[in-house]
């Protein structure tokens, strides 16, 4: 299981539904649309990346639960690369602020 | 489309201050010759009332921060200050002098999450920065913390400002920047004092200085590209926005007065009566710069520039007229390409005087 976390140290805004965030470390600018905004916002640490796609995806877009998760976990590895989505194997102790 | 582009696109679209610029003190421990601030306290927004300016801005959608002043390190409160805009989300960057940069203050900066540290440094040769500055060794400090918070892993910039004392420096301090590791950049022009007094850009670099500037390949890029003749002017020139200023980007004093931006001083209101969100949305001052179009600027409008100058709506304002040309910029447009401005030909044809050598001269004795 996957529990995906914003990295530390980012800057990020949501305009209108969709984020854009910053890495101060080597000024990558990234511009999420609105699914991958819905699963950045919800990347907390604790949550697992199934649950984040059963209760913040599926219900808002008409997608089977299996090719939701898949796409996620495709994201979550690309923004992961980009260090910006930590991908946790357990969840961690305190929430994310 | 490239992505900043994109964000500036949507921003403008959805009326959003995507760009902010605070200047947290006009106190400074530097006396440059060329500054176009007052350095007396003016009654500084305190630590509270910037937490919830941060506050309201964040909720704005402002995304780009820049914390300026003055000297903000000459704030007790700057760690702090920058604390809390990072717990809001902002992208920071953050100006100063950084003569007051230990290294204490290196590792809070680099641990804070800032992105961007910049630093004016006029001159490789100590006794033209230090003139400039007016406070002795001051290149030296500055230089010791630019590496500071580089070896810590921050952006640094290295700004040079260009003015007569150092026309010819930009090239010395290009290459302290490349050993550093920082970014370079130039500013040739000299804005006026804030309160309109303009004595400040006789300090202004000549033209013969400005085309060695302009015709360096290690500022512009291709020489050729930057120097063409500017494409005729279409509709979509003609119905473009001169600048972000009031559109996307806004400045706000250290007591609260919001502005267009730093070099545009129209006061639009005052964080202090009111909300920013109020001030953005509704000023009277910010609906009017963003109605302006560049078919609306009398002069500029018939210029062959139109499509390509960089016009400083802020700097036209400056000199009297913000739908006016700002001859900084129509001077910058000339020496690029070799072609007079609109404004430039209309000063000629008023001003039927012999030819001067200098085109700043003609303008200002026509004015």
């Amino acid at each position: 299981m996957t529990f995906p976390l914003r990295a530390p140290n980012l800057a990020s805004r949501v305009l209108h539904g969709e984020a854009i965030v910053m890495n101060p470390a080597d000024s990558g600018l990234f511009s999420l649309n609105e699914t991958a905004t819905a699963i950045w916002l919800a990347a907390d640490g604790q949550t697992p990346l199934r649950t984040i796609v059963e209760s913040h995806i599926c219900p808002d877009y008409e997608v089977a639960f299996e090719q939701a998760l898949a796409d996620a976990e495709e994201l979550a590895r690309d923004l992961a690369q980009h260090a910006i989505l930590l991908l946790l194997p357990e969840p961690r102790p305190n929430p994310c602020p | 489309m490239p992505l900043m582009e994109a964000l500036n696109r949507r921003a403008l679209e959805h009326n959003i201050p995507l760009s902010a610029h605070i200047d947290l003190t006009w106190r400074c421990n530097e006396r440059c010759i060329h500054c176009y601030l007052d350095h007396d306290d003016p009654a500084e927004l305190s630590l509270a009332e910037l937490r919830d300016l941060l506050d309201q801005m964040a909720e704005a959608g402002v995304f780009f921060l820049t914390l300026s002043g003055g000297e903000i390190f000459l704030r007790k409160d700057l760690a702090e200050i920058v604390a809390h805009a990072r717990l809001r989300g902002f992208d920071i960057k953050l100006k100063s002098n950084a003569l007051l940069v230990r290294e204490a203050d290196a590792d809070w900066i680099a641990s804070s999450g800032v992105r961007q540290f910049q630093v004016s440094i006029y001159s490789h040769r100590a006794e033209v920065h230090d003139a400039i500055t007016k406070v002795p060794g001051s290149l030296e400090r500055s230089l010791k913390a630019l590496r500071m918070i580089r070896a810590r892993g921050v952006h640094t910039i290295v700004a040079c400002v260009l003015m007569k004392p150092n026309a010819r420096d930009w090239a010395g301090v290009q290459n302290l920047a490349r050993e550093i590791e920082a970014e370079f950049t130039i500013d040739p022009t000299i804005t006026p004092h804030i309160s309109g007094d303009r004595a400040i850009t006789a300090l202004n670099i000549s033209r013969a200085e400005l085309t060695e500037v302009f015709r360096s390949e290690s500022l512009v890029g291709n020489i050729a590209d930057f120097c063409a003749a500017p494409a005729p002017v279409d509709e979509d020139a003609l119905d473009s926005t001169p600048c972000s200023a009031g559109h996307t980007l806004c400045f706000i004093s250290p007591k609260g007065e919001v502005y267009p931006c730093v070099q545009f001083p129209l006061p639009c209101g005052n964080v202090r009566q009111q909300r920013f969100a109020d001030i953005w949305n509704r000023s009277k001052q910010f609906n009017q710069v963003r109605a302006i179009r560049t078919r609306d600027l009398p002069v500029c409008s018939t210029c062959g520039h139109a499509g390509s100058c960089t016009r400083c709506p802020g700097l036209a304002f400056m000199e009297g007229n913000m739908y006016g040309p700002s001859t900084a910029d129509c001077e910058k447009s000339y020496v690029r390409t070799g072609i007079p401005s609109a404004n430039m030909r209309l000063i000629q044809i008023m001003s039927p005087a012999p030819p001067s050598s200098d085109y700043r001269a003609t303008i200002k004795a026509s004015c």
